[in-house]
C-alpha cells in the first residue's frame, strides 16, 4: 500500500475509529440485548449525509436506508475503459474471499461520478454485461452536487477533464454497519490481504 | 432566484427549500461576472488549452461572521455543538464566543472562518447558489482594478505574495476591500476561500510521476499538471485547498458563493 499524507491523515483516523468501535464494543457486551441499530448515528457516519441514490433498477433510496449493514462503497463511472472495470474485478476478488454467509451481510455501493452520462439504463446495462449480482451489488447515480458531497465524505478526489474523462481516485471504503469508515484500500485488482481481513472483522462485529 | 443546473428540477427545488428555510439570511450583494476563457494554472488536460468559463454571479464580498451567525441561527444544524462529525472537525468556528454568539461586535464584519466545506457549501445553497469551482474562483481572482486577466503583471504577483507574508495572527479586517474590474472585492488580502471542486485540484504525489501508476490510480487521461509554475500566488492557493479535507476549517479560510445568471442558456 503507498504510504501518502492521505493514507497517513487515514491511518490517525482509523485508528481513532477503531478506538470509538472498541468502545461501542465493549457497550455492546455490557447489554447484548440493547439493538444496536436503534442508538444515536455516530458523529462520524457517512450517513449523516442526507441524500438519495437511485439504483440501477430505478429504486431511489435515502443514503442512510443502509444503516445496519457494513458496506464496500467506491465512486466509478461507466464509460472508464481501464480502471472501473479492474475497481469492479477488485471488489469481487475481495468477495471470493470471503465465506456465502459473510457476504449475505455485506452490502456493495458504486456511485457514479458522471450522472451526466450514468442514467439509470447505463447502469442497468453495466451490471448486466458484467454479471454483477444486482440483488446485493448497487450501481447508483445522483445529481452533480449530491456526487461532490459524497465525494468529499469518502475522501474521493475527482475532476471532469475535458474530453469527457474523469481523473478519480480509485478506493474502495469499508464502512462499518452505522456508517464509520473502517477501512479503506487503493489497491487494484487482487484484493489487498490487510482489508479483506478488516472486512472480515467489521462483518463480525455487525454479527453480534 | 431559482438555479439553473445540469439538474434543474431537483437542485432548483432544494435550492428553493433550502432558501425558504434560511429566511433569516439577508439578501446578499452578487455581480455578473462575463464568460471568457482562463488559462490556468492547473491544466486538466495535457494540452493545457484554455478552458471555457460560462457566465455567471458572484458574491460581491466573502461571507461575513455576522452573515454566518444569523444562517445558523436559522439552521440549527450548523451550529458548533450541533454539526456532525462528518461535516466539521473541531475547530469550526472556534473563535466564536458561543454557538450563536460571536462576541466582539467589531468581528460581524469580518470574513467567517474556521468554517468547513460543508458549512459553506449549505450556506451557499440558503443563497440560491454554491461555492465557485477552481476555475470561476481563479478566472475572477485573476482581475486588478482595470484587467480581467492581471496575472502576467509582476505587481499582481508581488501585492499577493506580500500579503501571503503578513502574520496569520493579525486581528481580520472587515470585508469591502477596493473592487475589481468586476465589482468584485477581497478576492486576495482578506482570507483564503473555499471552491466546490478543492478536492479535486491535484492528485496525490505518488500519482503525478507519470505512467503505469497514474493509470492504476486513476481513470481518464492521468494527472492533473501544473501550467504555470511560476504562479506561487496562485499555486500556494491549490497547495492549501489540496491538502484539506471538506470537514477541516481553519482560521484563514472562508468563502464566497457563485450562483448561475438568472438567464443562463446553460444545457
Amino acid at each position: 500500500m503507498i504510504t501518502t499524507p492521505h493514507s497517513v491523515r487515514l491511518a490517525a483516523r482509523l485508528s481513532l475509529t477503531l478506538l470509538v468501535a472498541a468502545a461501542a464494543l465493549g457497550v455492546a457486551k455490557a447489554a447484548p440485548s440493547a439493538p444496536t441499530v436503534a442508538a444515536a448515528l455516530p458523529s462520524d457516519s457517512i450517513y449523516q449525509l442526507p441524500v438519495v441514490l437511485t439504483g440501477q433498477d430505478g429504486r431511489s433510496a435515502r443514503l442512510d436506508a443502509r444503516r445496519g449493514t457494513p458496506l464496500l462503497v467506491s465512486m466509478f463511472y461507466t464509460s472508464c475503459k481501464f480502471v472501473c472495470p479492474m475497481l469492479i474485478e477488485t471488489v469481487r476478488d475481495v468477495e471470493s474471499k470471503l465465506s456465502a454467509e459473510e457476504r449475505e451481510h455485506l452490502g456493495v455501493l458504486l456511485v457514479s461520478i458522471d450522472p451526466d452520462h450514468d442514467s439509470v439504463e447505463v447502469l442497468k446495462r453495466t451490471v448486466d454485461e458484467r454479471h454483477i449480482d444486482g440483488a446485493r451489488w448497487t450501481l447508483a447515480r445522483t445529481d452533480a452536487a449530491t456526487v461532490r458531497k459524497l465525494a468529499a465524505v469518502l475522501g474521493i478526489q475527482y475532476r471532469a477533464l475535458a474530453d469527457g474523462e474523469f481523473n478519480h481516485t480509485t478506493a474502495v471504503i469499508l464502512v462499518d454497519a452505522d456508517g464509520r469508515t473502517a477501512a479503506r484500500t487503493t489497491r487494484l485488482g487482487s484484493a489487498d490481504p490487510a482489508f479483506v481481513k478488516r472486512v472480515k472483522s467489521v462483518l463480525l462485529a455487525a454479527s453480534r | 432566484m431559482v438555479a439553473t443546473t445540469h439538474r434543474p428540477g431537483a437542485r432548483a427545488a432544494a435550492a428553493v427549500l433550502l432558501a425558504a428555510l434560511a429566511g433569516a439570511v439577508a439578501a446578499a450583494d452578487y455581480v455578473p461576472v462575463p464568460a471568457g476563457t482562463l488559462a490556468s494554472a492547473i491544466a486538466s488536460d495535457a494540452g493545457g488549452a484554455p478552458v471555457p468559463i460560462d457566465a455567471f454571479s458572484m458574491r460581491v464580498t466573502p461571507v461575513t461572521k455576522g452573515e454566518f451567525r444569523r444562517f445558523v441561527e436559522a439552521r440549527p444544524e450548523w451550529r458548533r455543538g450541533r454539526i456532525p462529525r462528518t461535516f466539521a472537525d473541531a475547530s469550526y468556528l472556534q473563535d466564536w464566543r458561543g454557538t450563536t454568539t460571536i462576541g466582539d461586535p467589531a468581528m460581524e464584519d469580518q470574513p467567517v472562518v474556521n468554517v468547513s466545506w460543508f458549512a459553506a457549501e449549505a450556506y451557499c445553497e440558503g443563497e440560491g447558489g454554491r461555492l465557485p469551482t477552481w476555475n470561476e474562483w481563479e478566472y475572477v481572482a485573476a482581475a486588478d482594478a482595470t484587467r480581467r486577466d492581471a496575472r502576467g503583471d509582476p505587481a499582481w504577483r508581488a501585492r499577493i505574495l506580500a500579503w501571503y507574508s503578513t502574520s496569520a495572527r493579525a486581528a481580520l479586517p472587515a470585508v469591502g476591500g477596493a473592487a475589481d474590474v468586476h465589482g468584485v472585492r477581497d478576492m486576495h488580502g482578506v482570507v483564503w476561500e473555499w471552491v466546490d471542486d478543492f478536492n479535486a485540484l491535484l492528485v496525490d504525489a505518488d500519482s503525478r510521476s507519470g505512467d503505469d501508476a497514474d493509470k492504476l490510480k486513476f481513470c481518464g487521461a492521468g494527472a492533473i499538471n501544473l501550467q504555470d509554475r511560476e504562479n506561487y500566488a496562485v499555486l500556494m492557493r491549490i497547495a492549501l485547498l489540496s491538502s484539506l479535507n471538506a470537514s477541516d476549517s481553519t482560521t484563514s479560510l472562508g468563502f464566497r458563493c457563485v450562483r448561475p445568471l438568472a438567464k443562463e442558456p446553460k444545457q
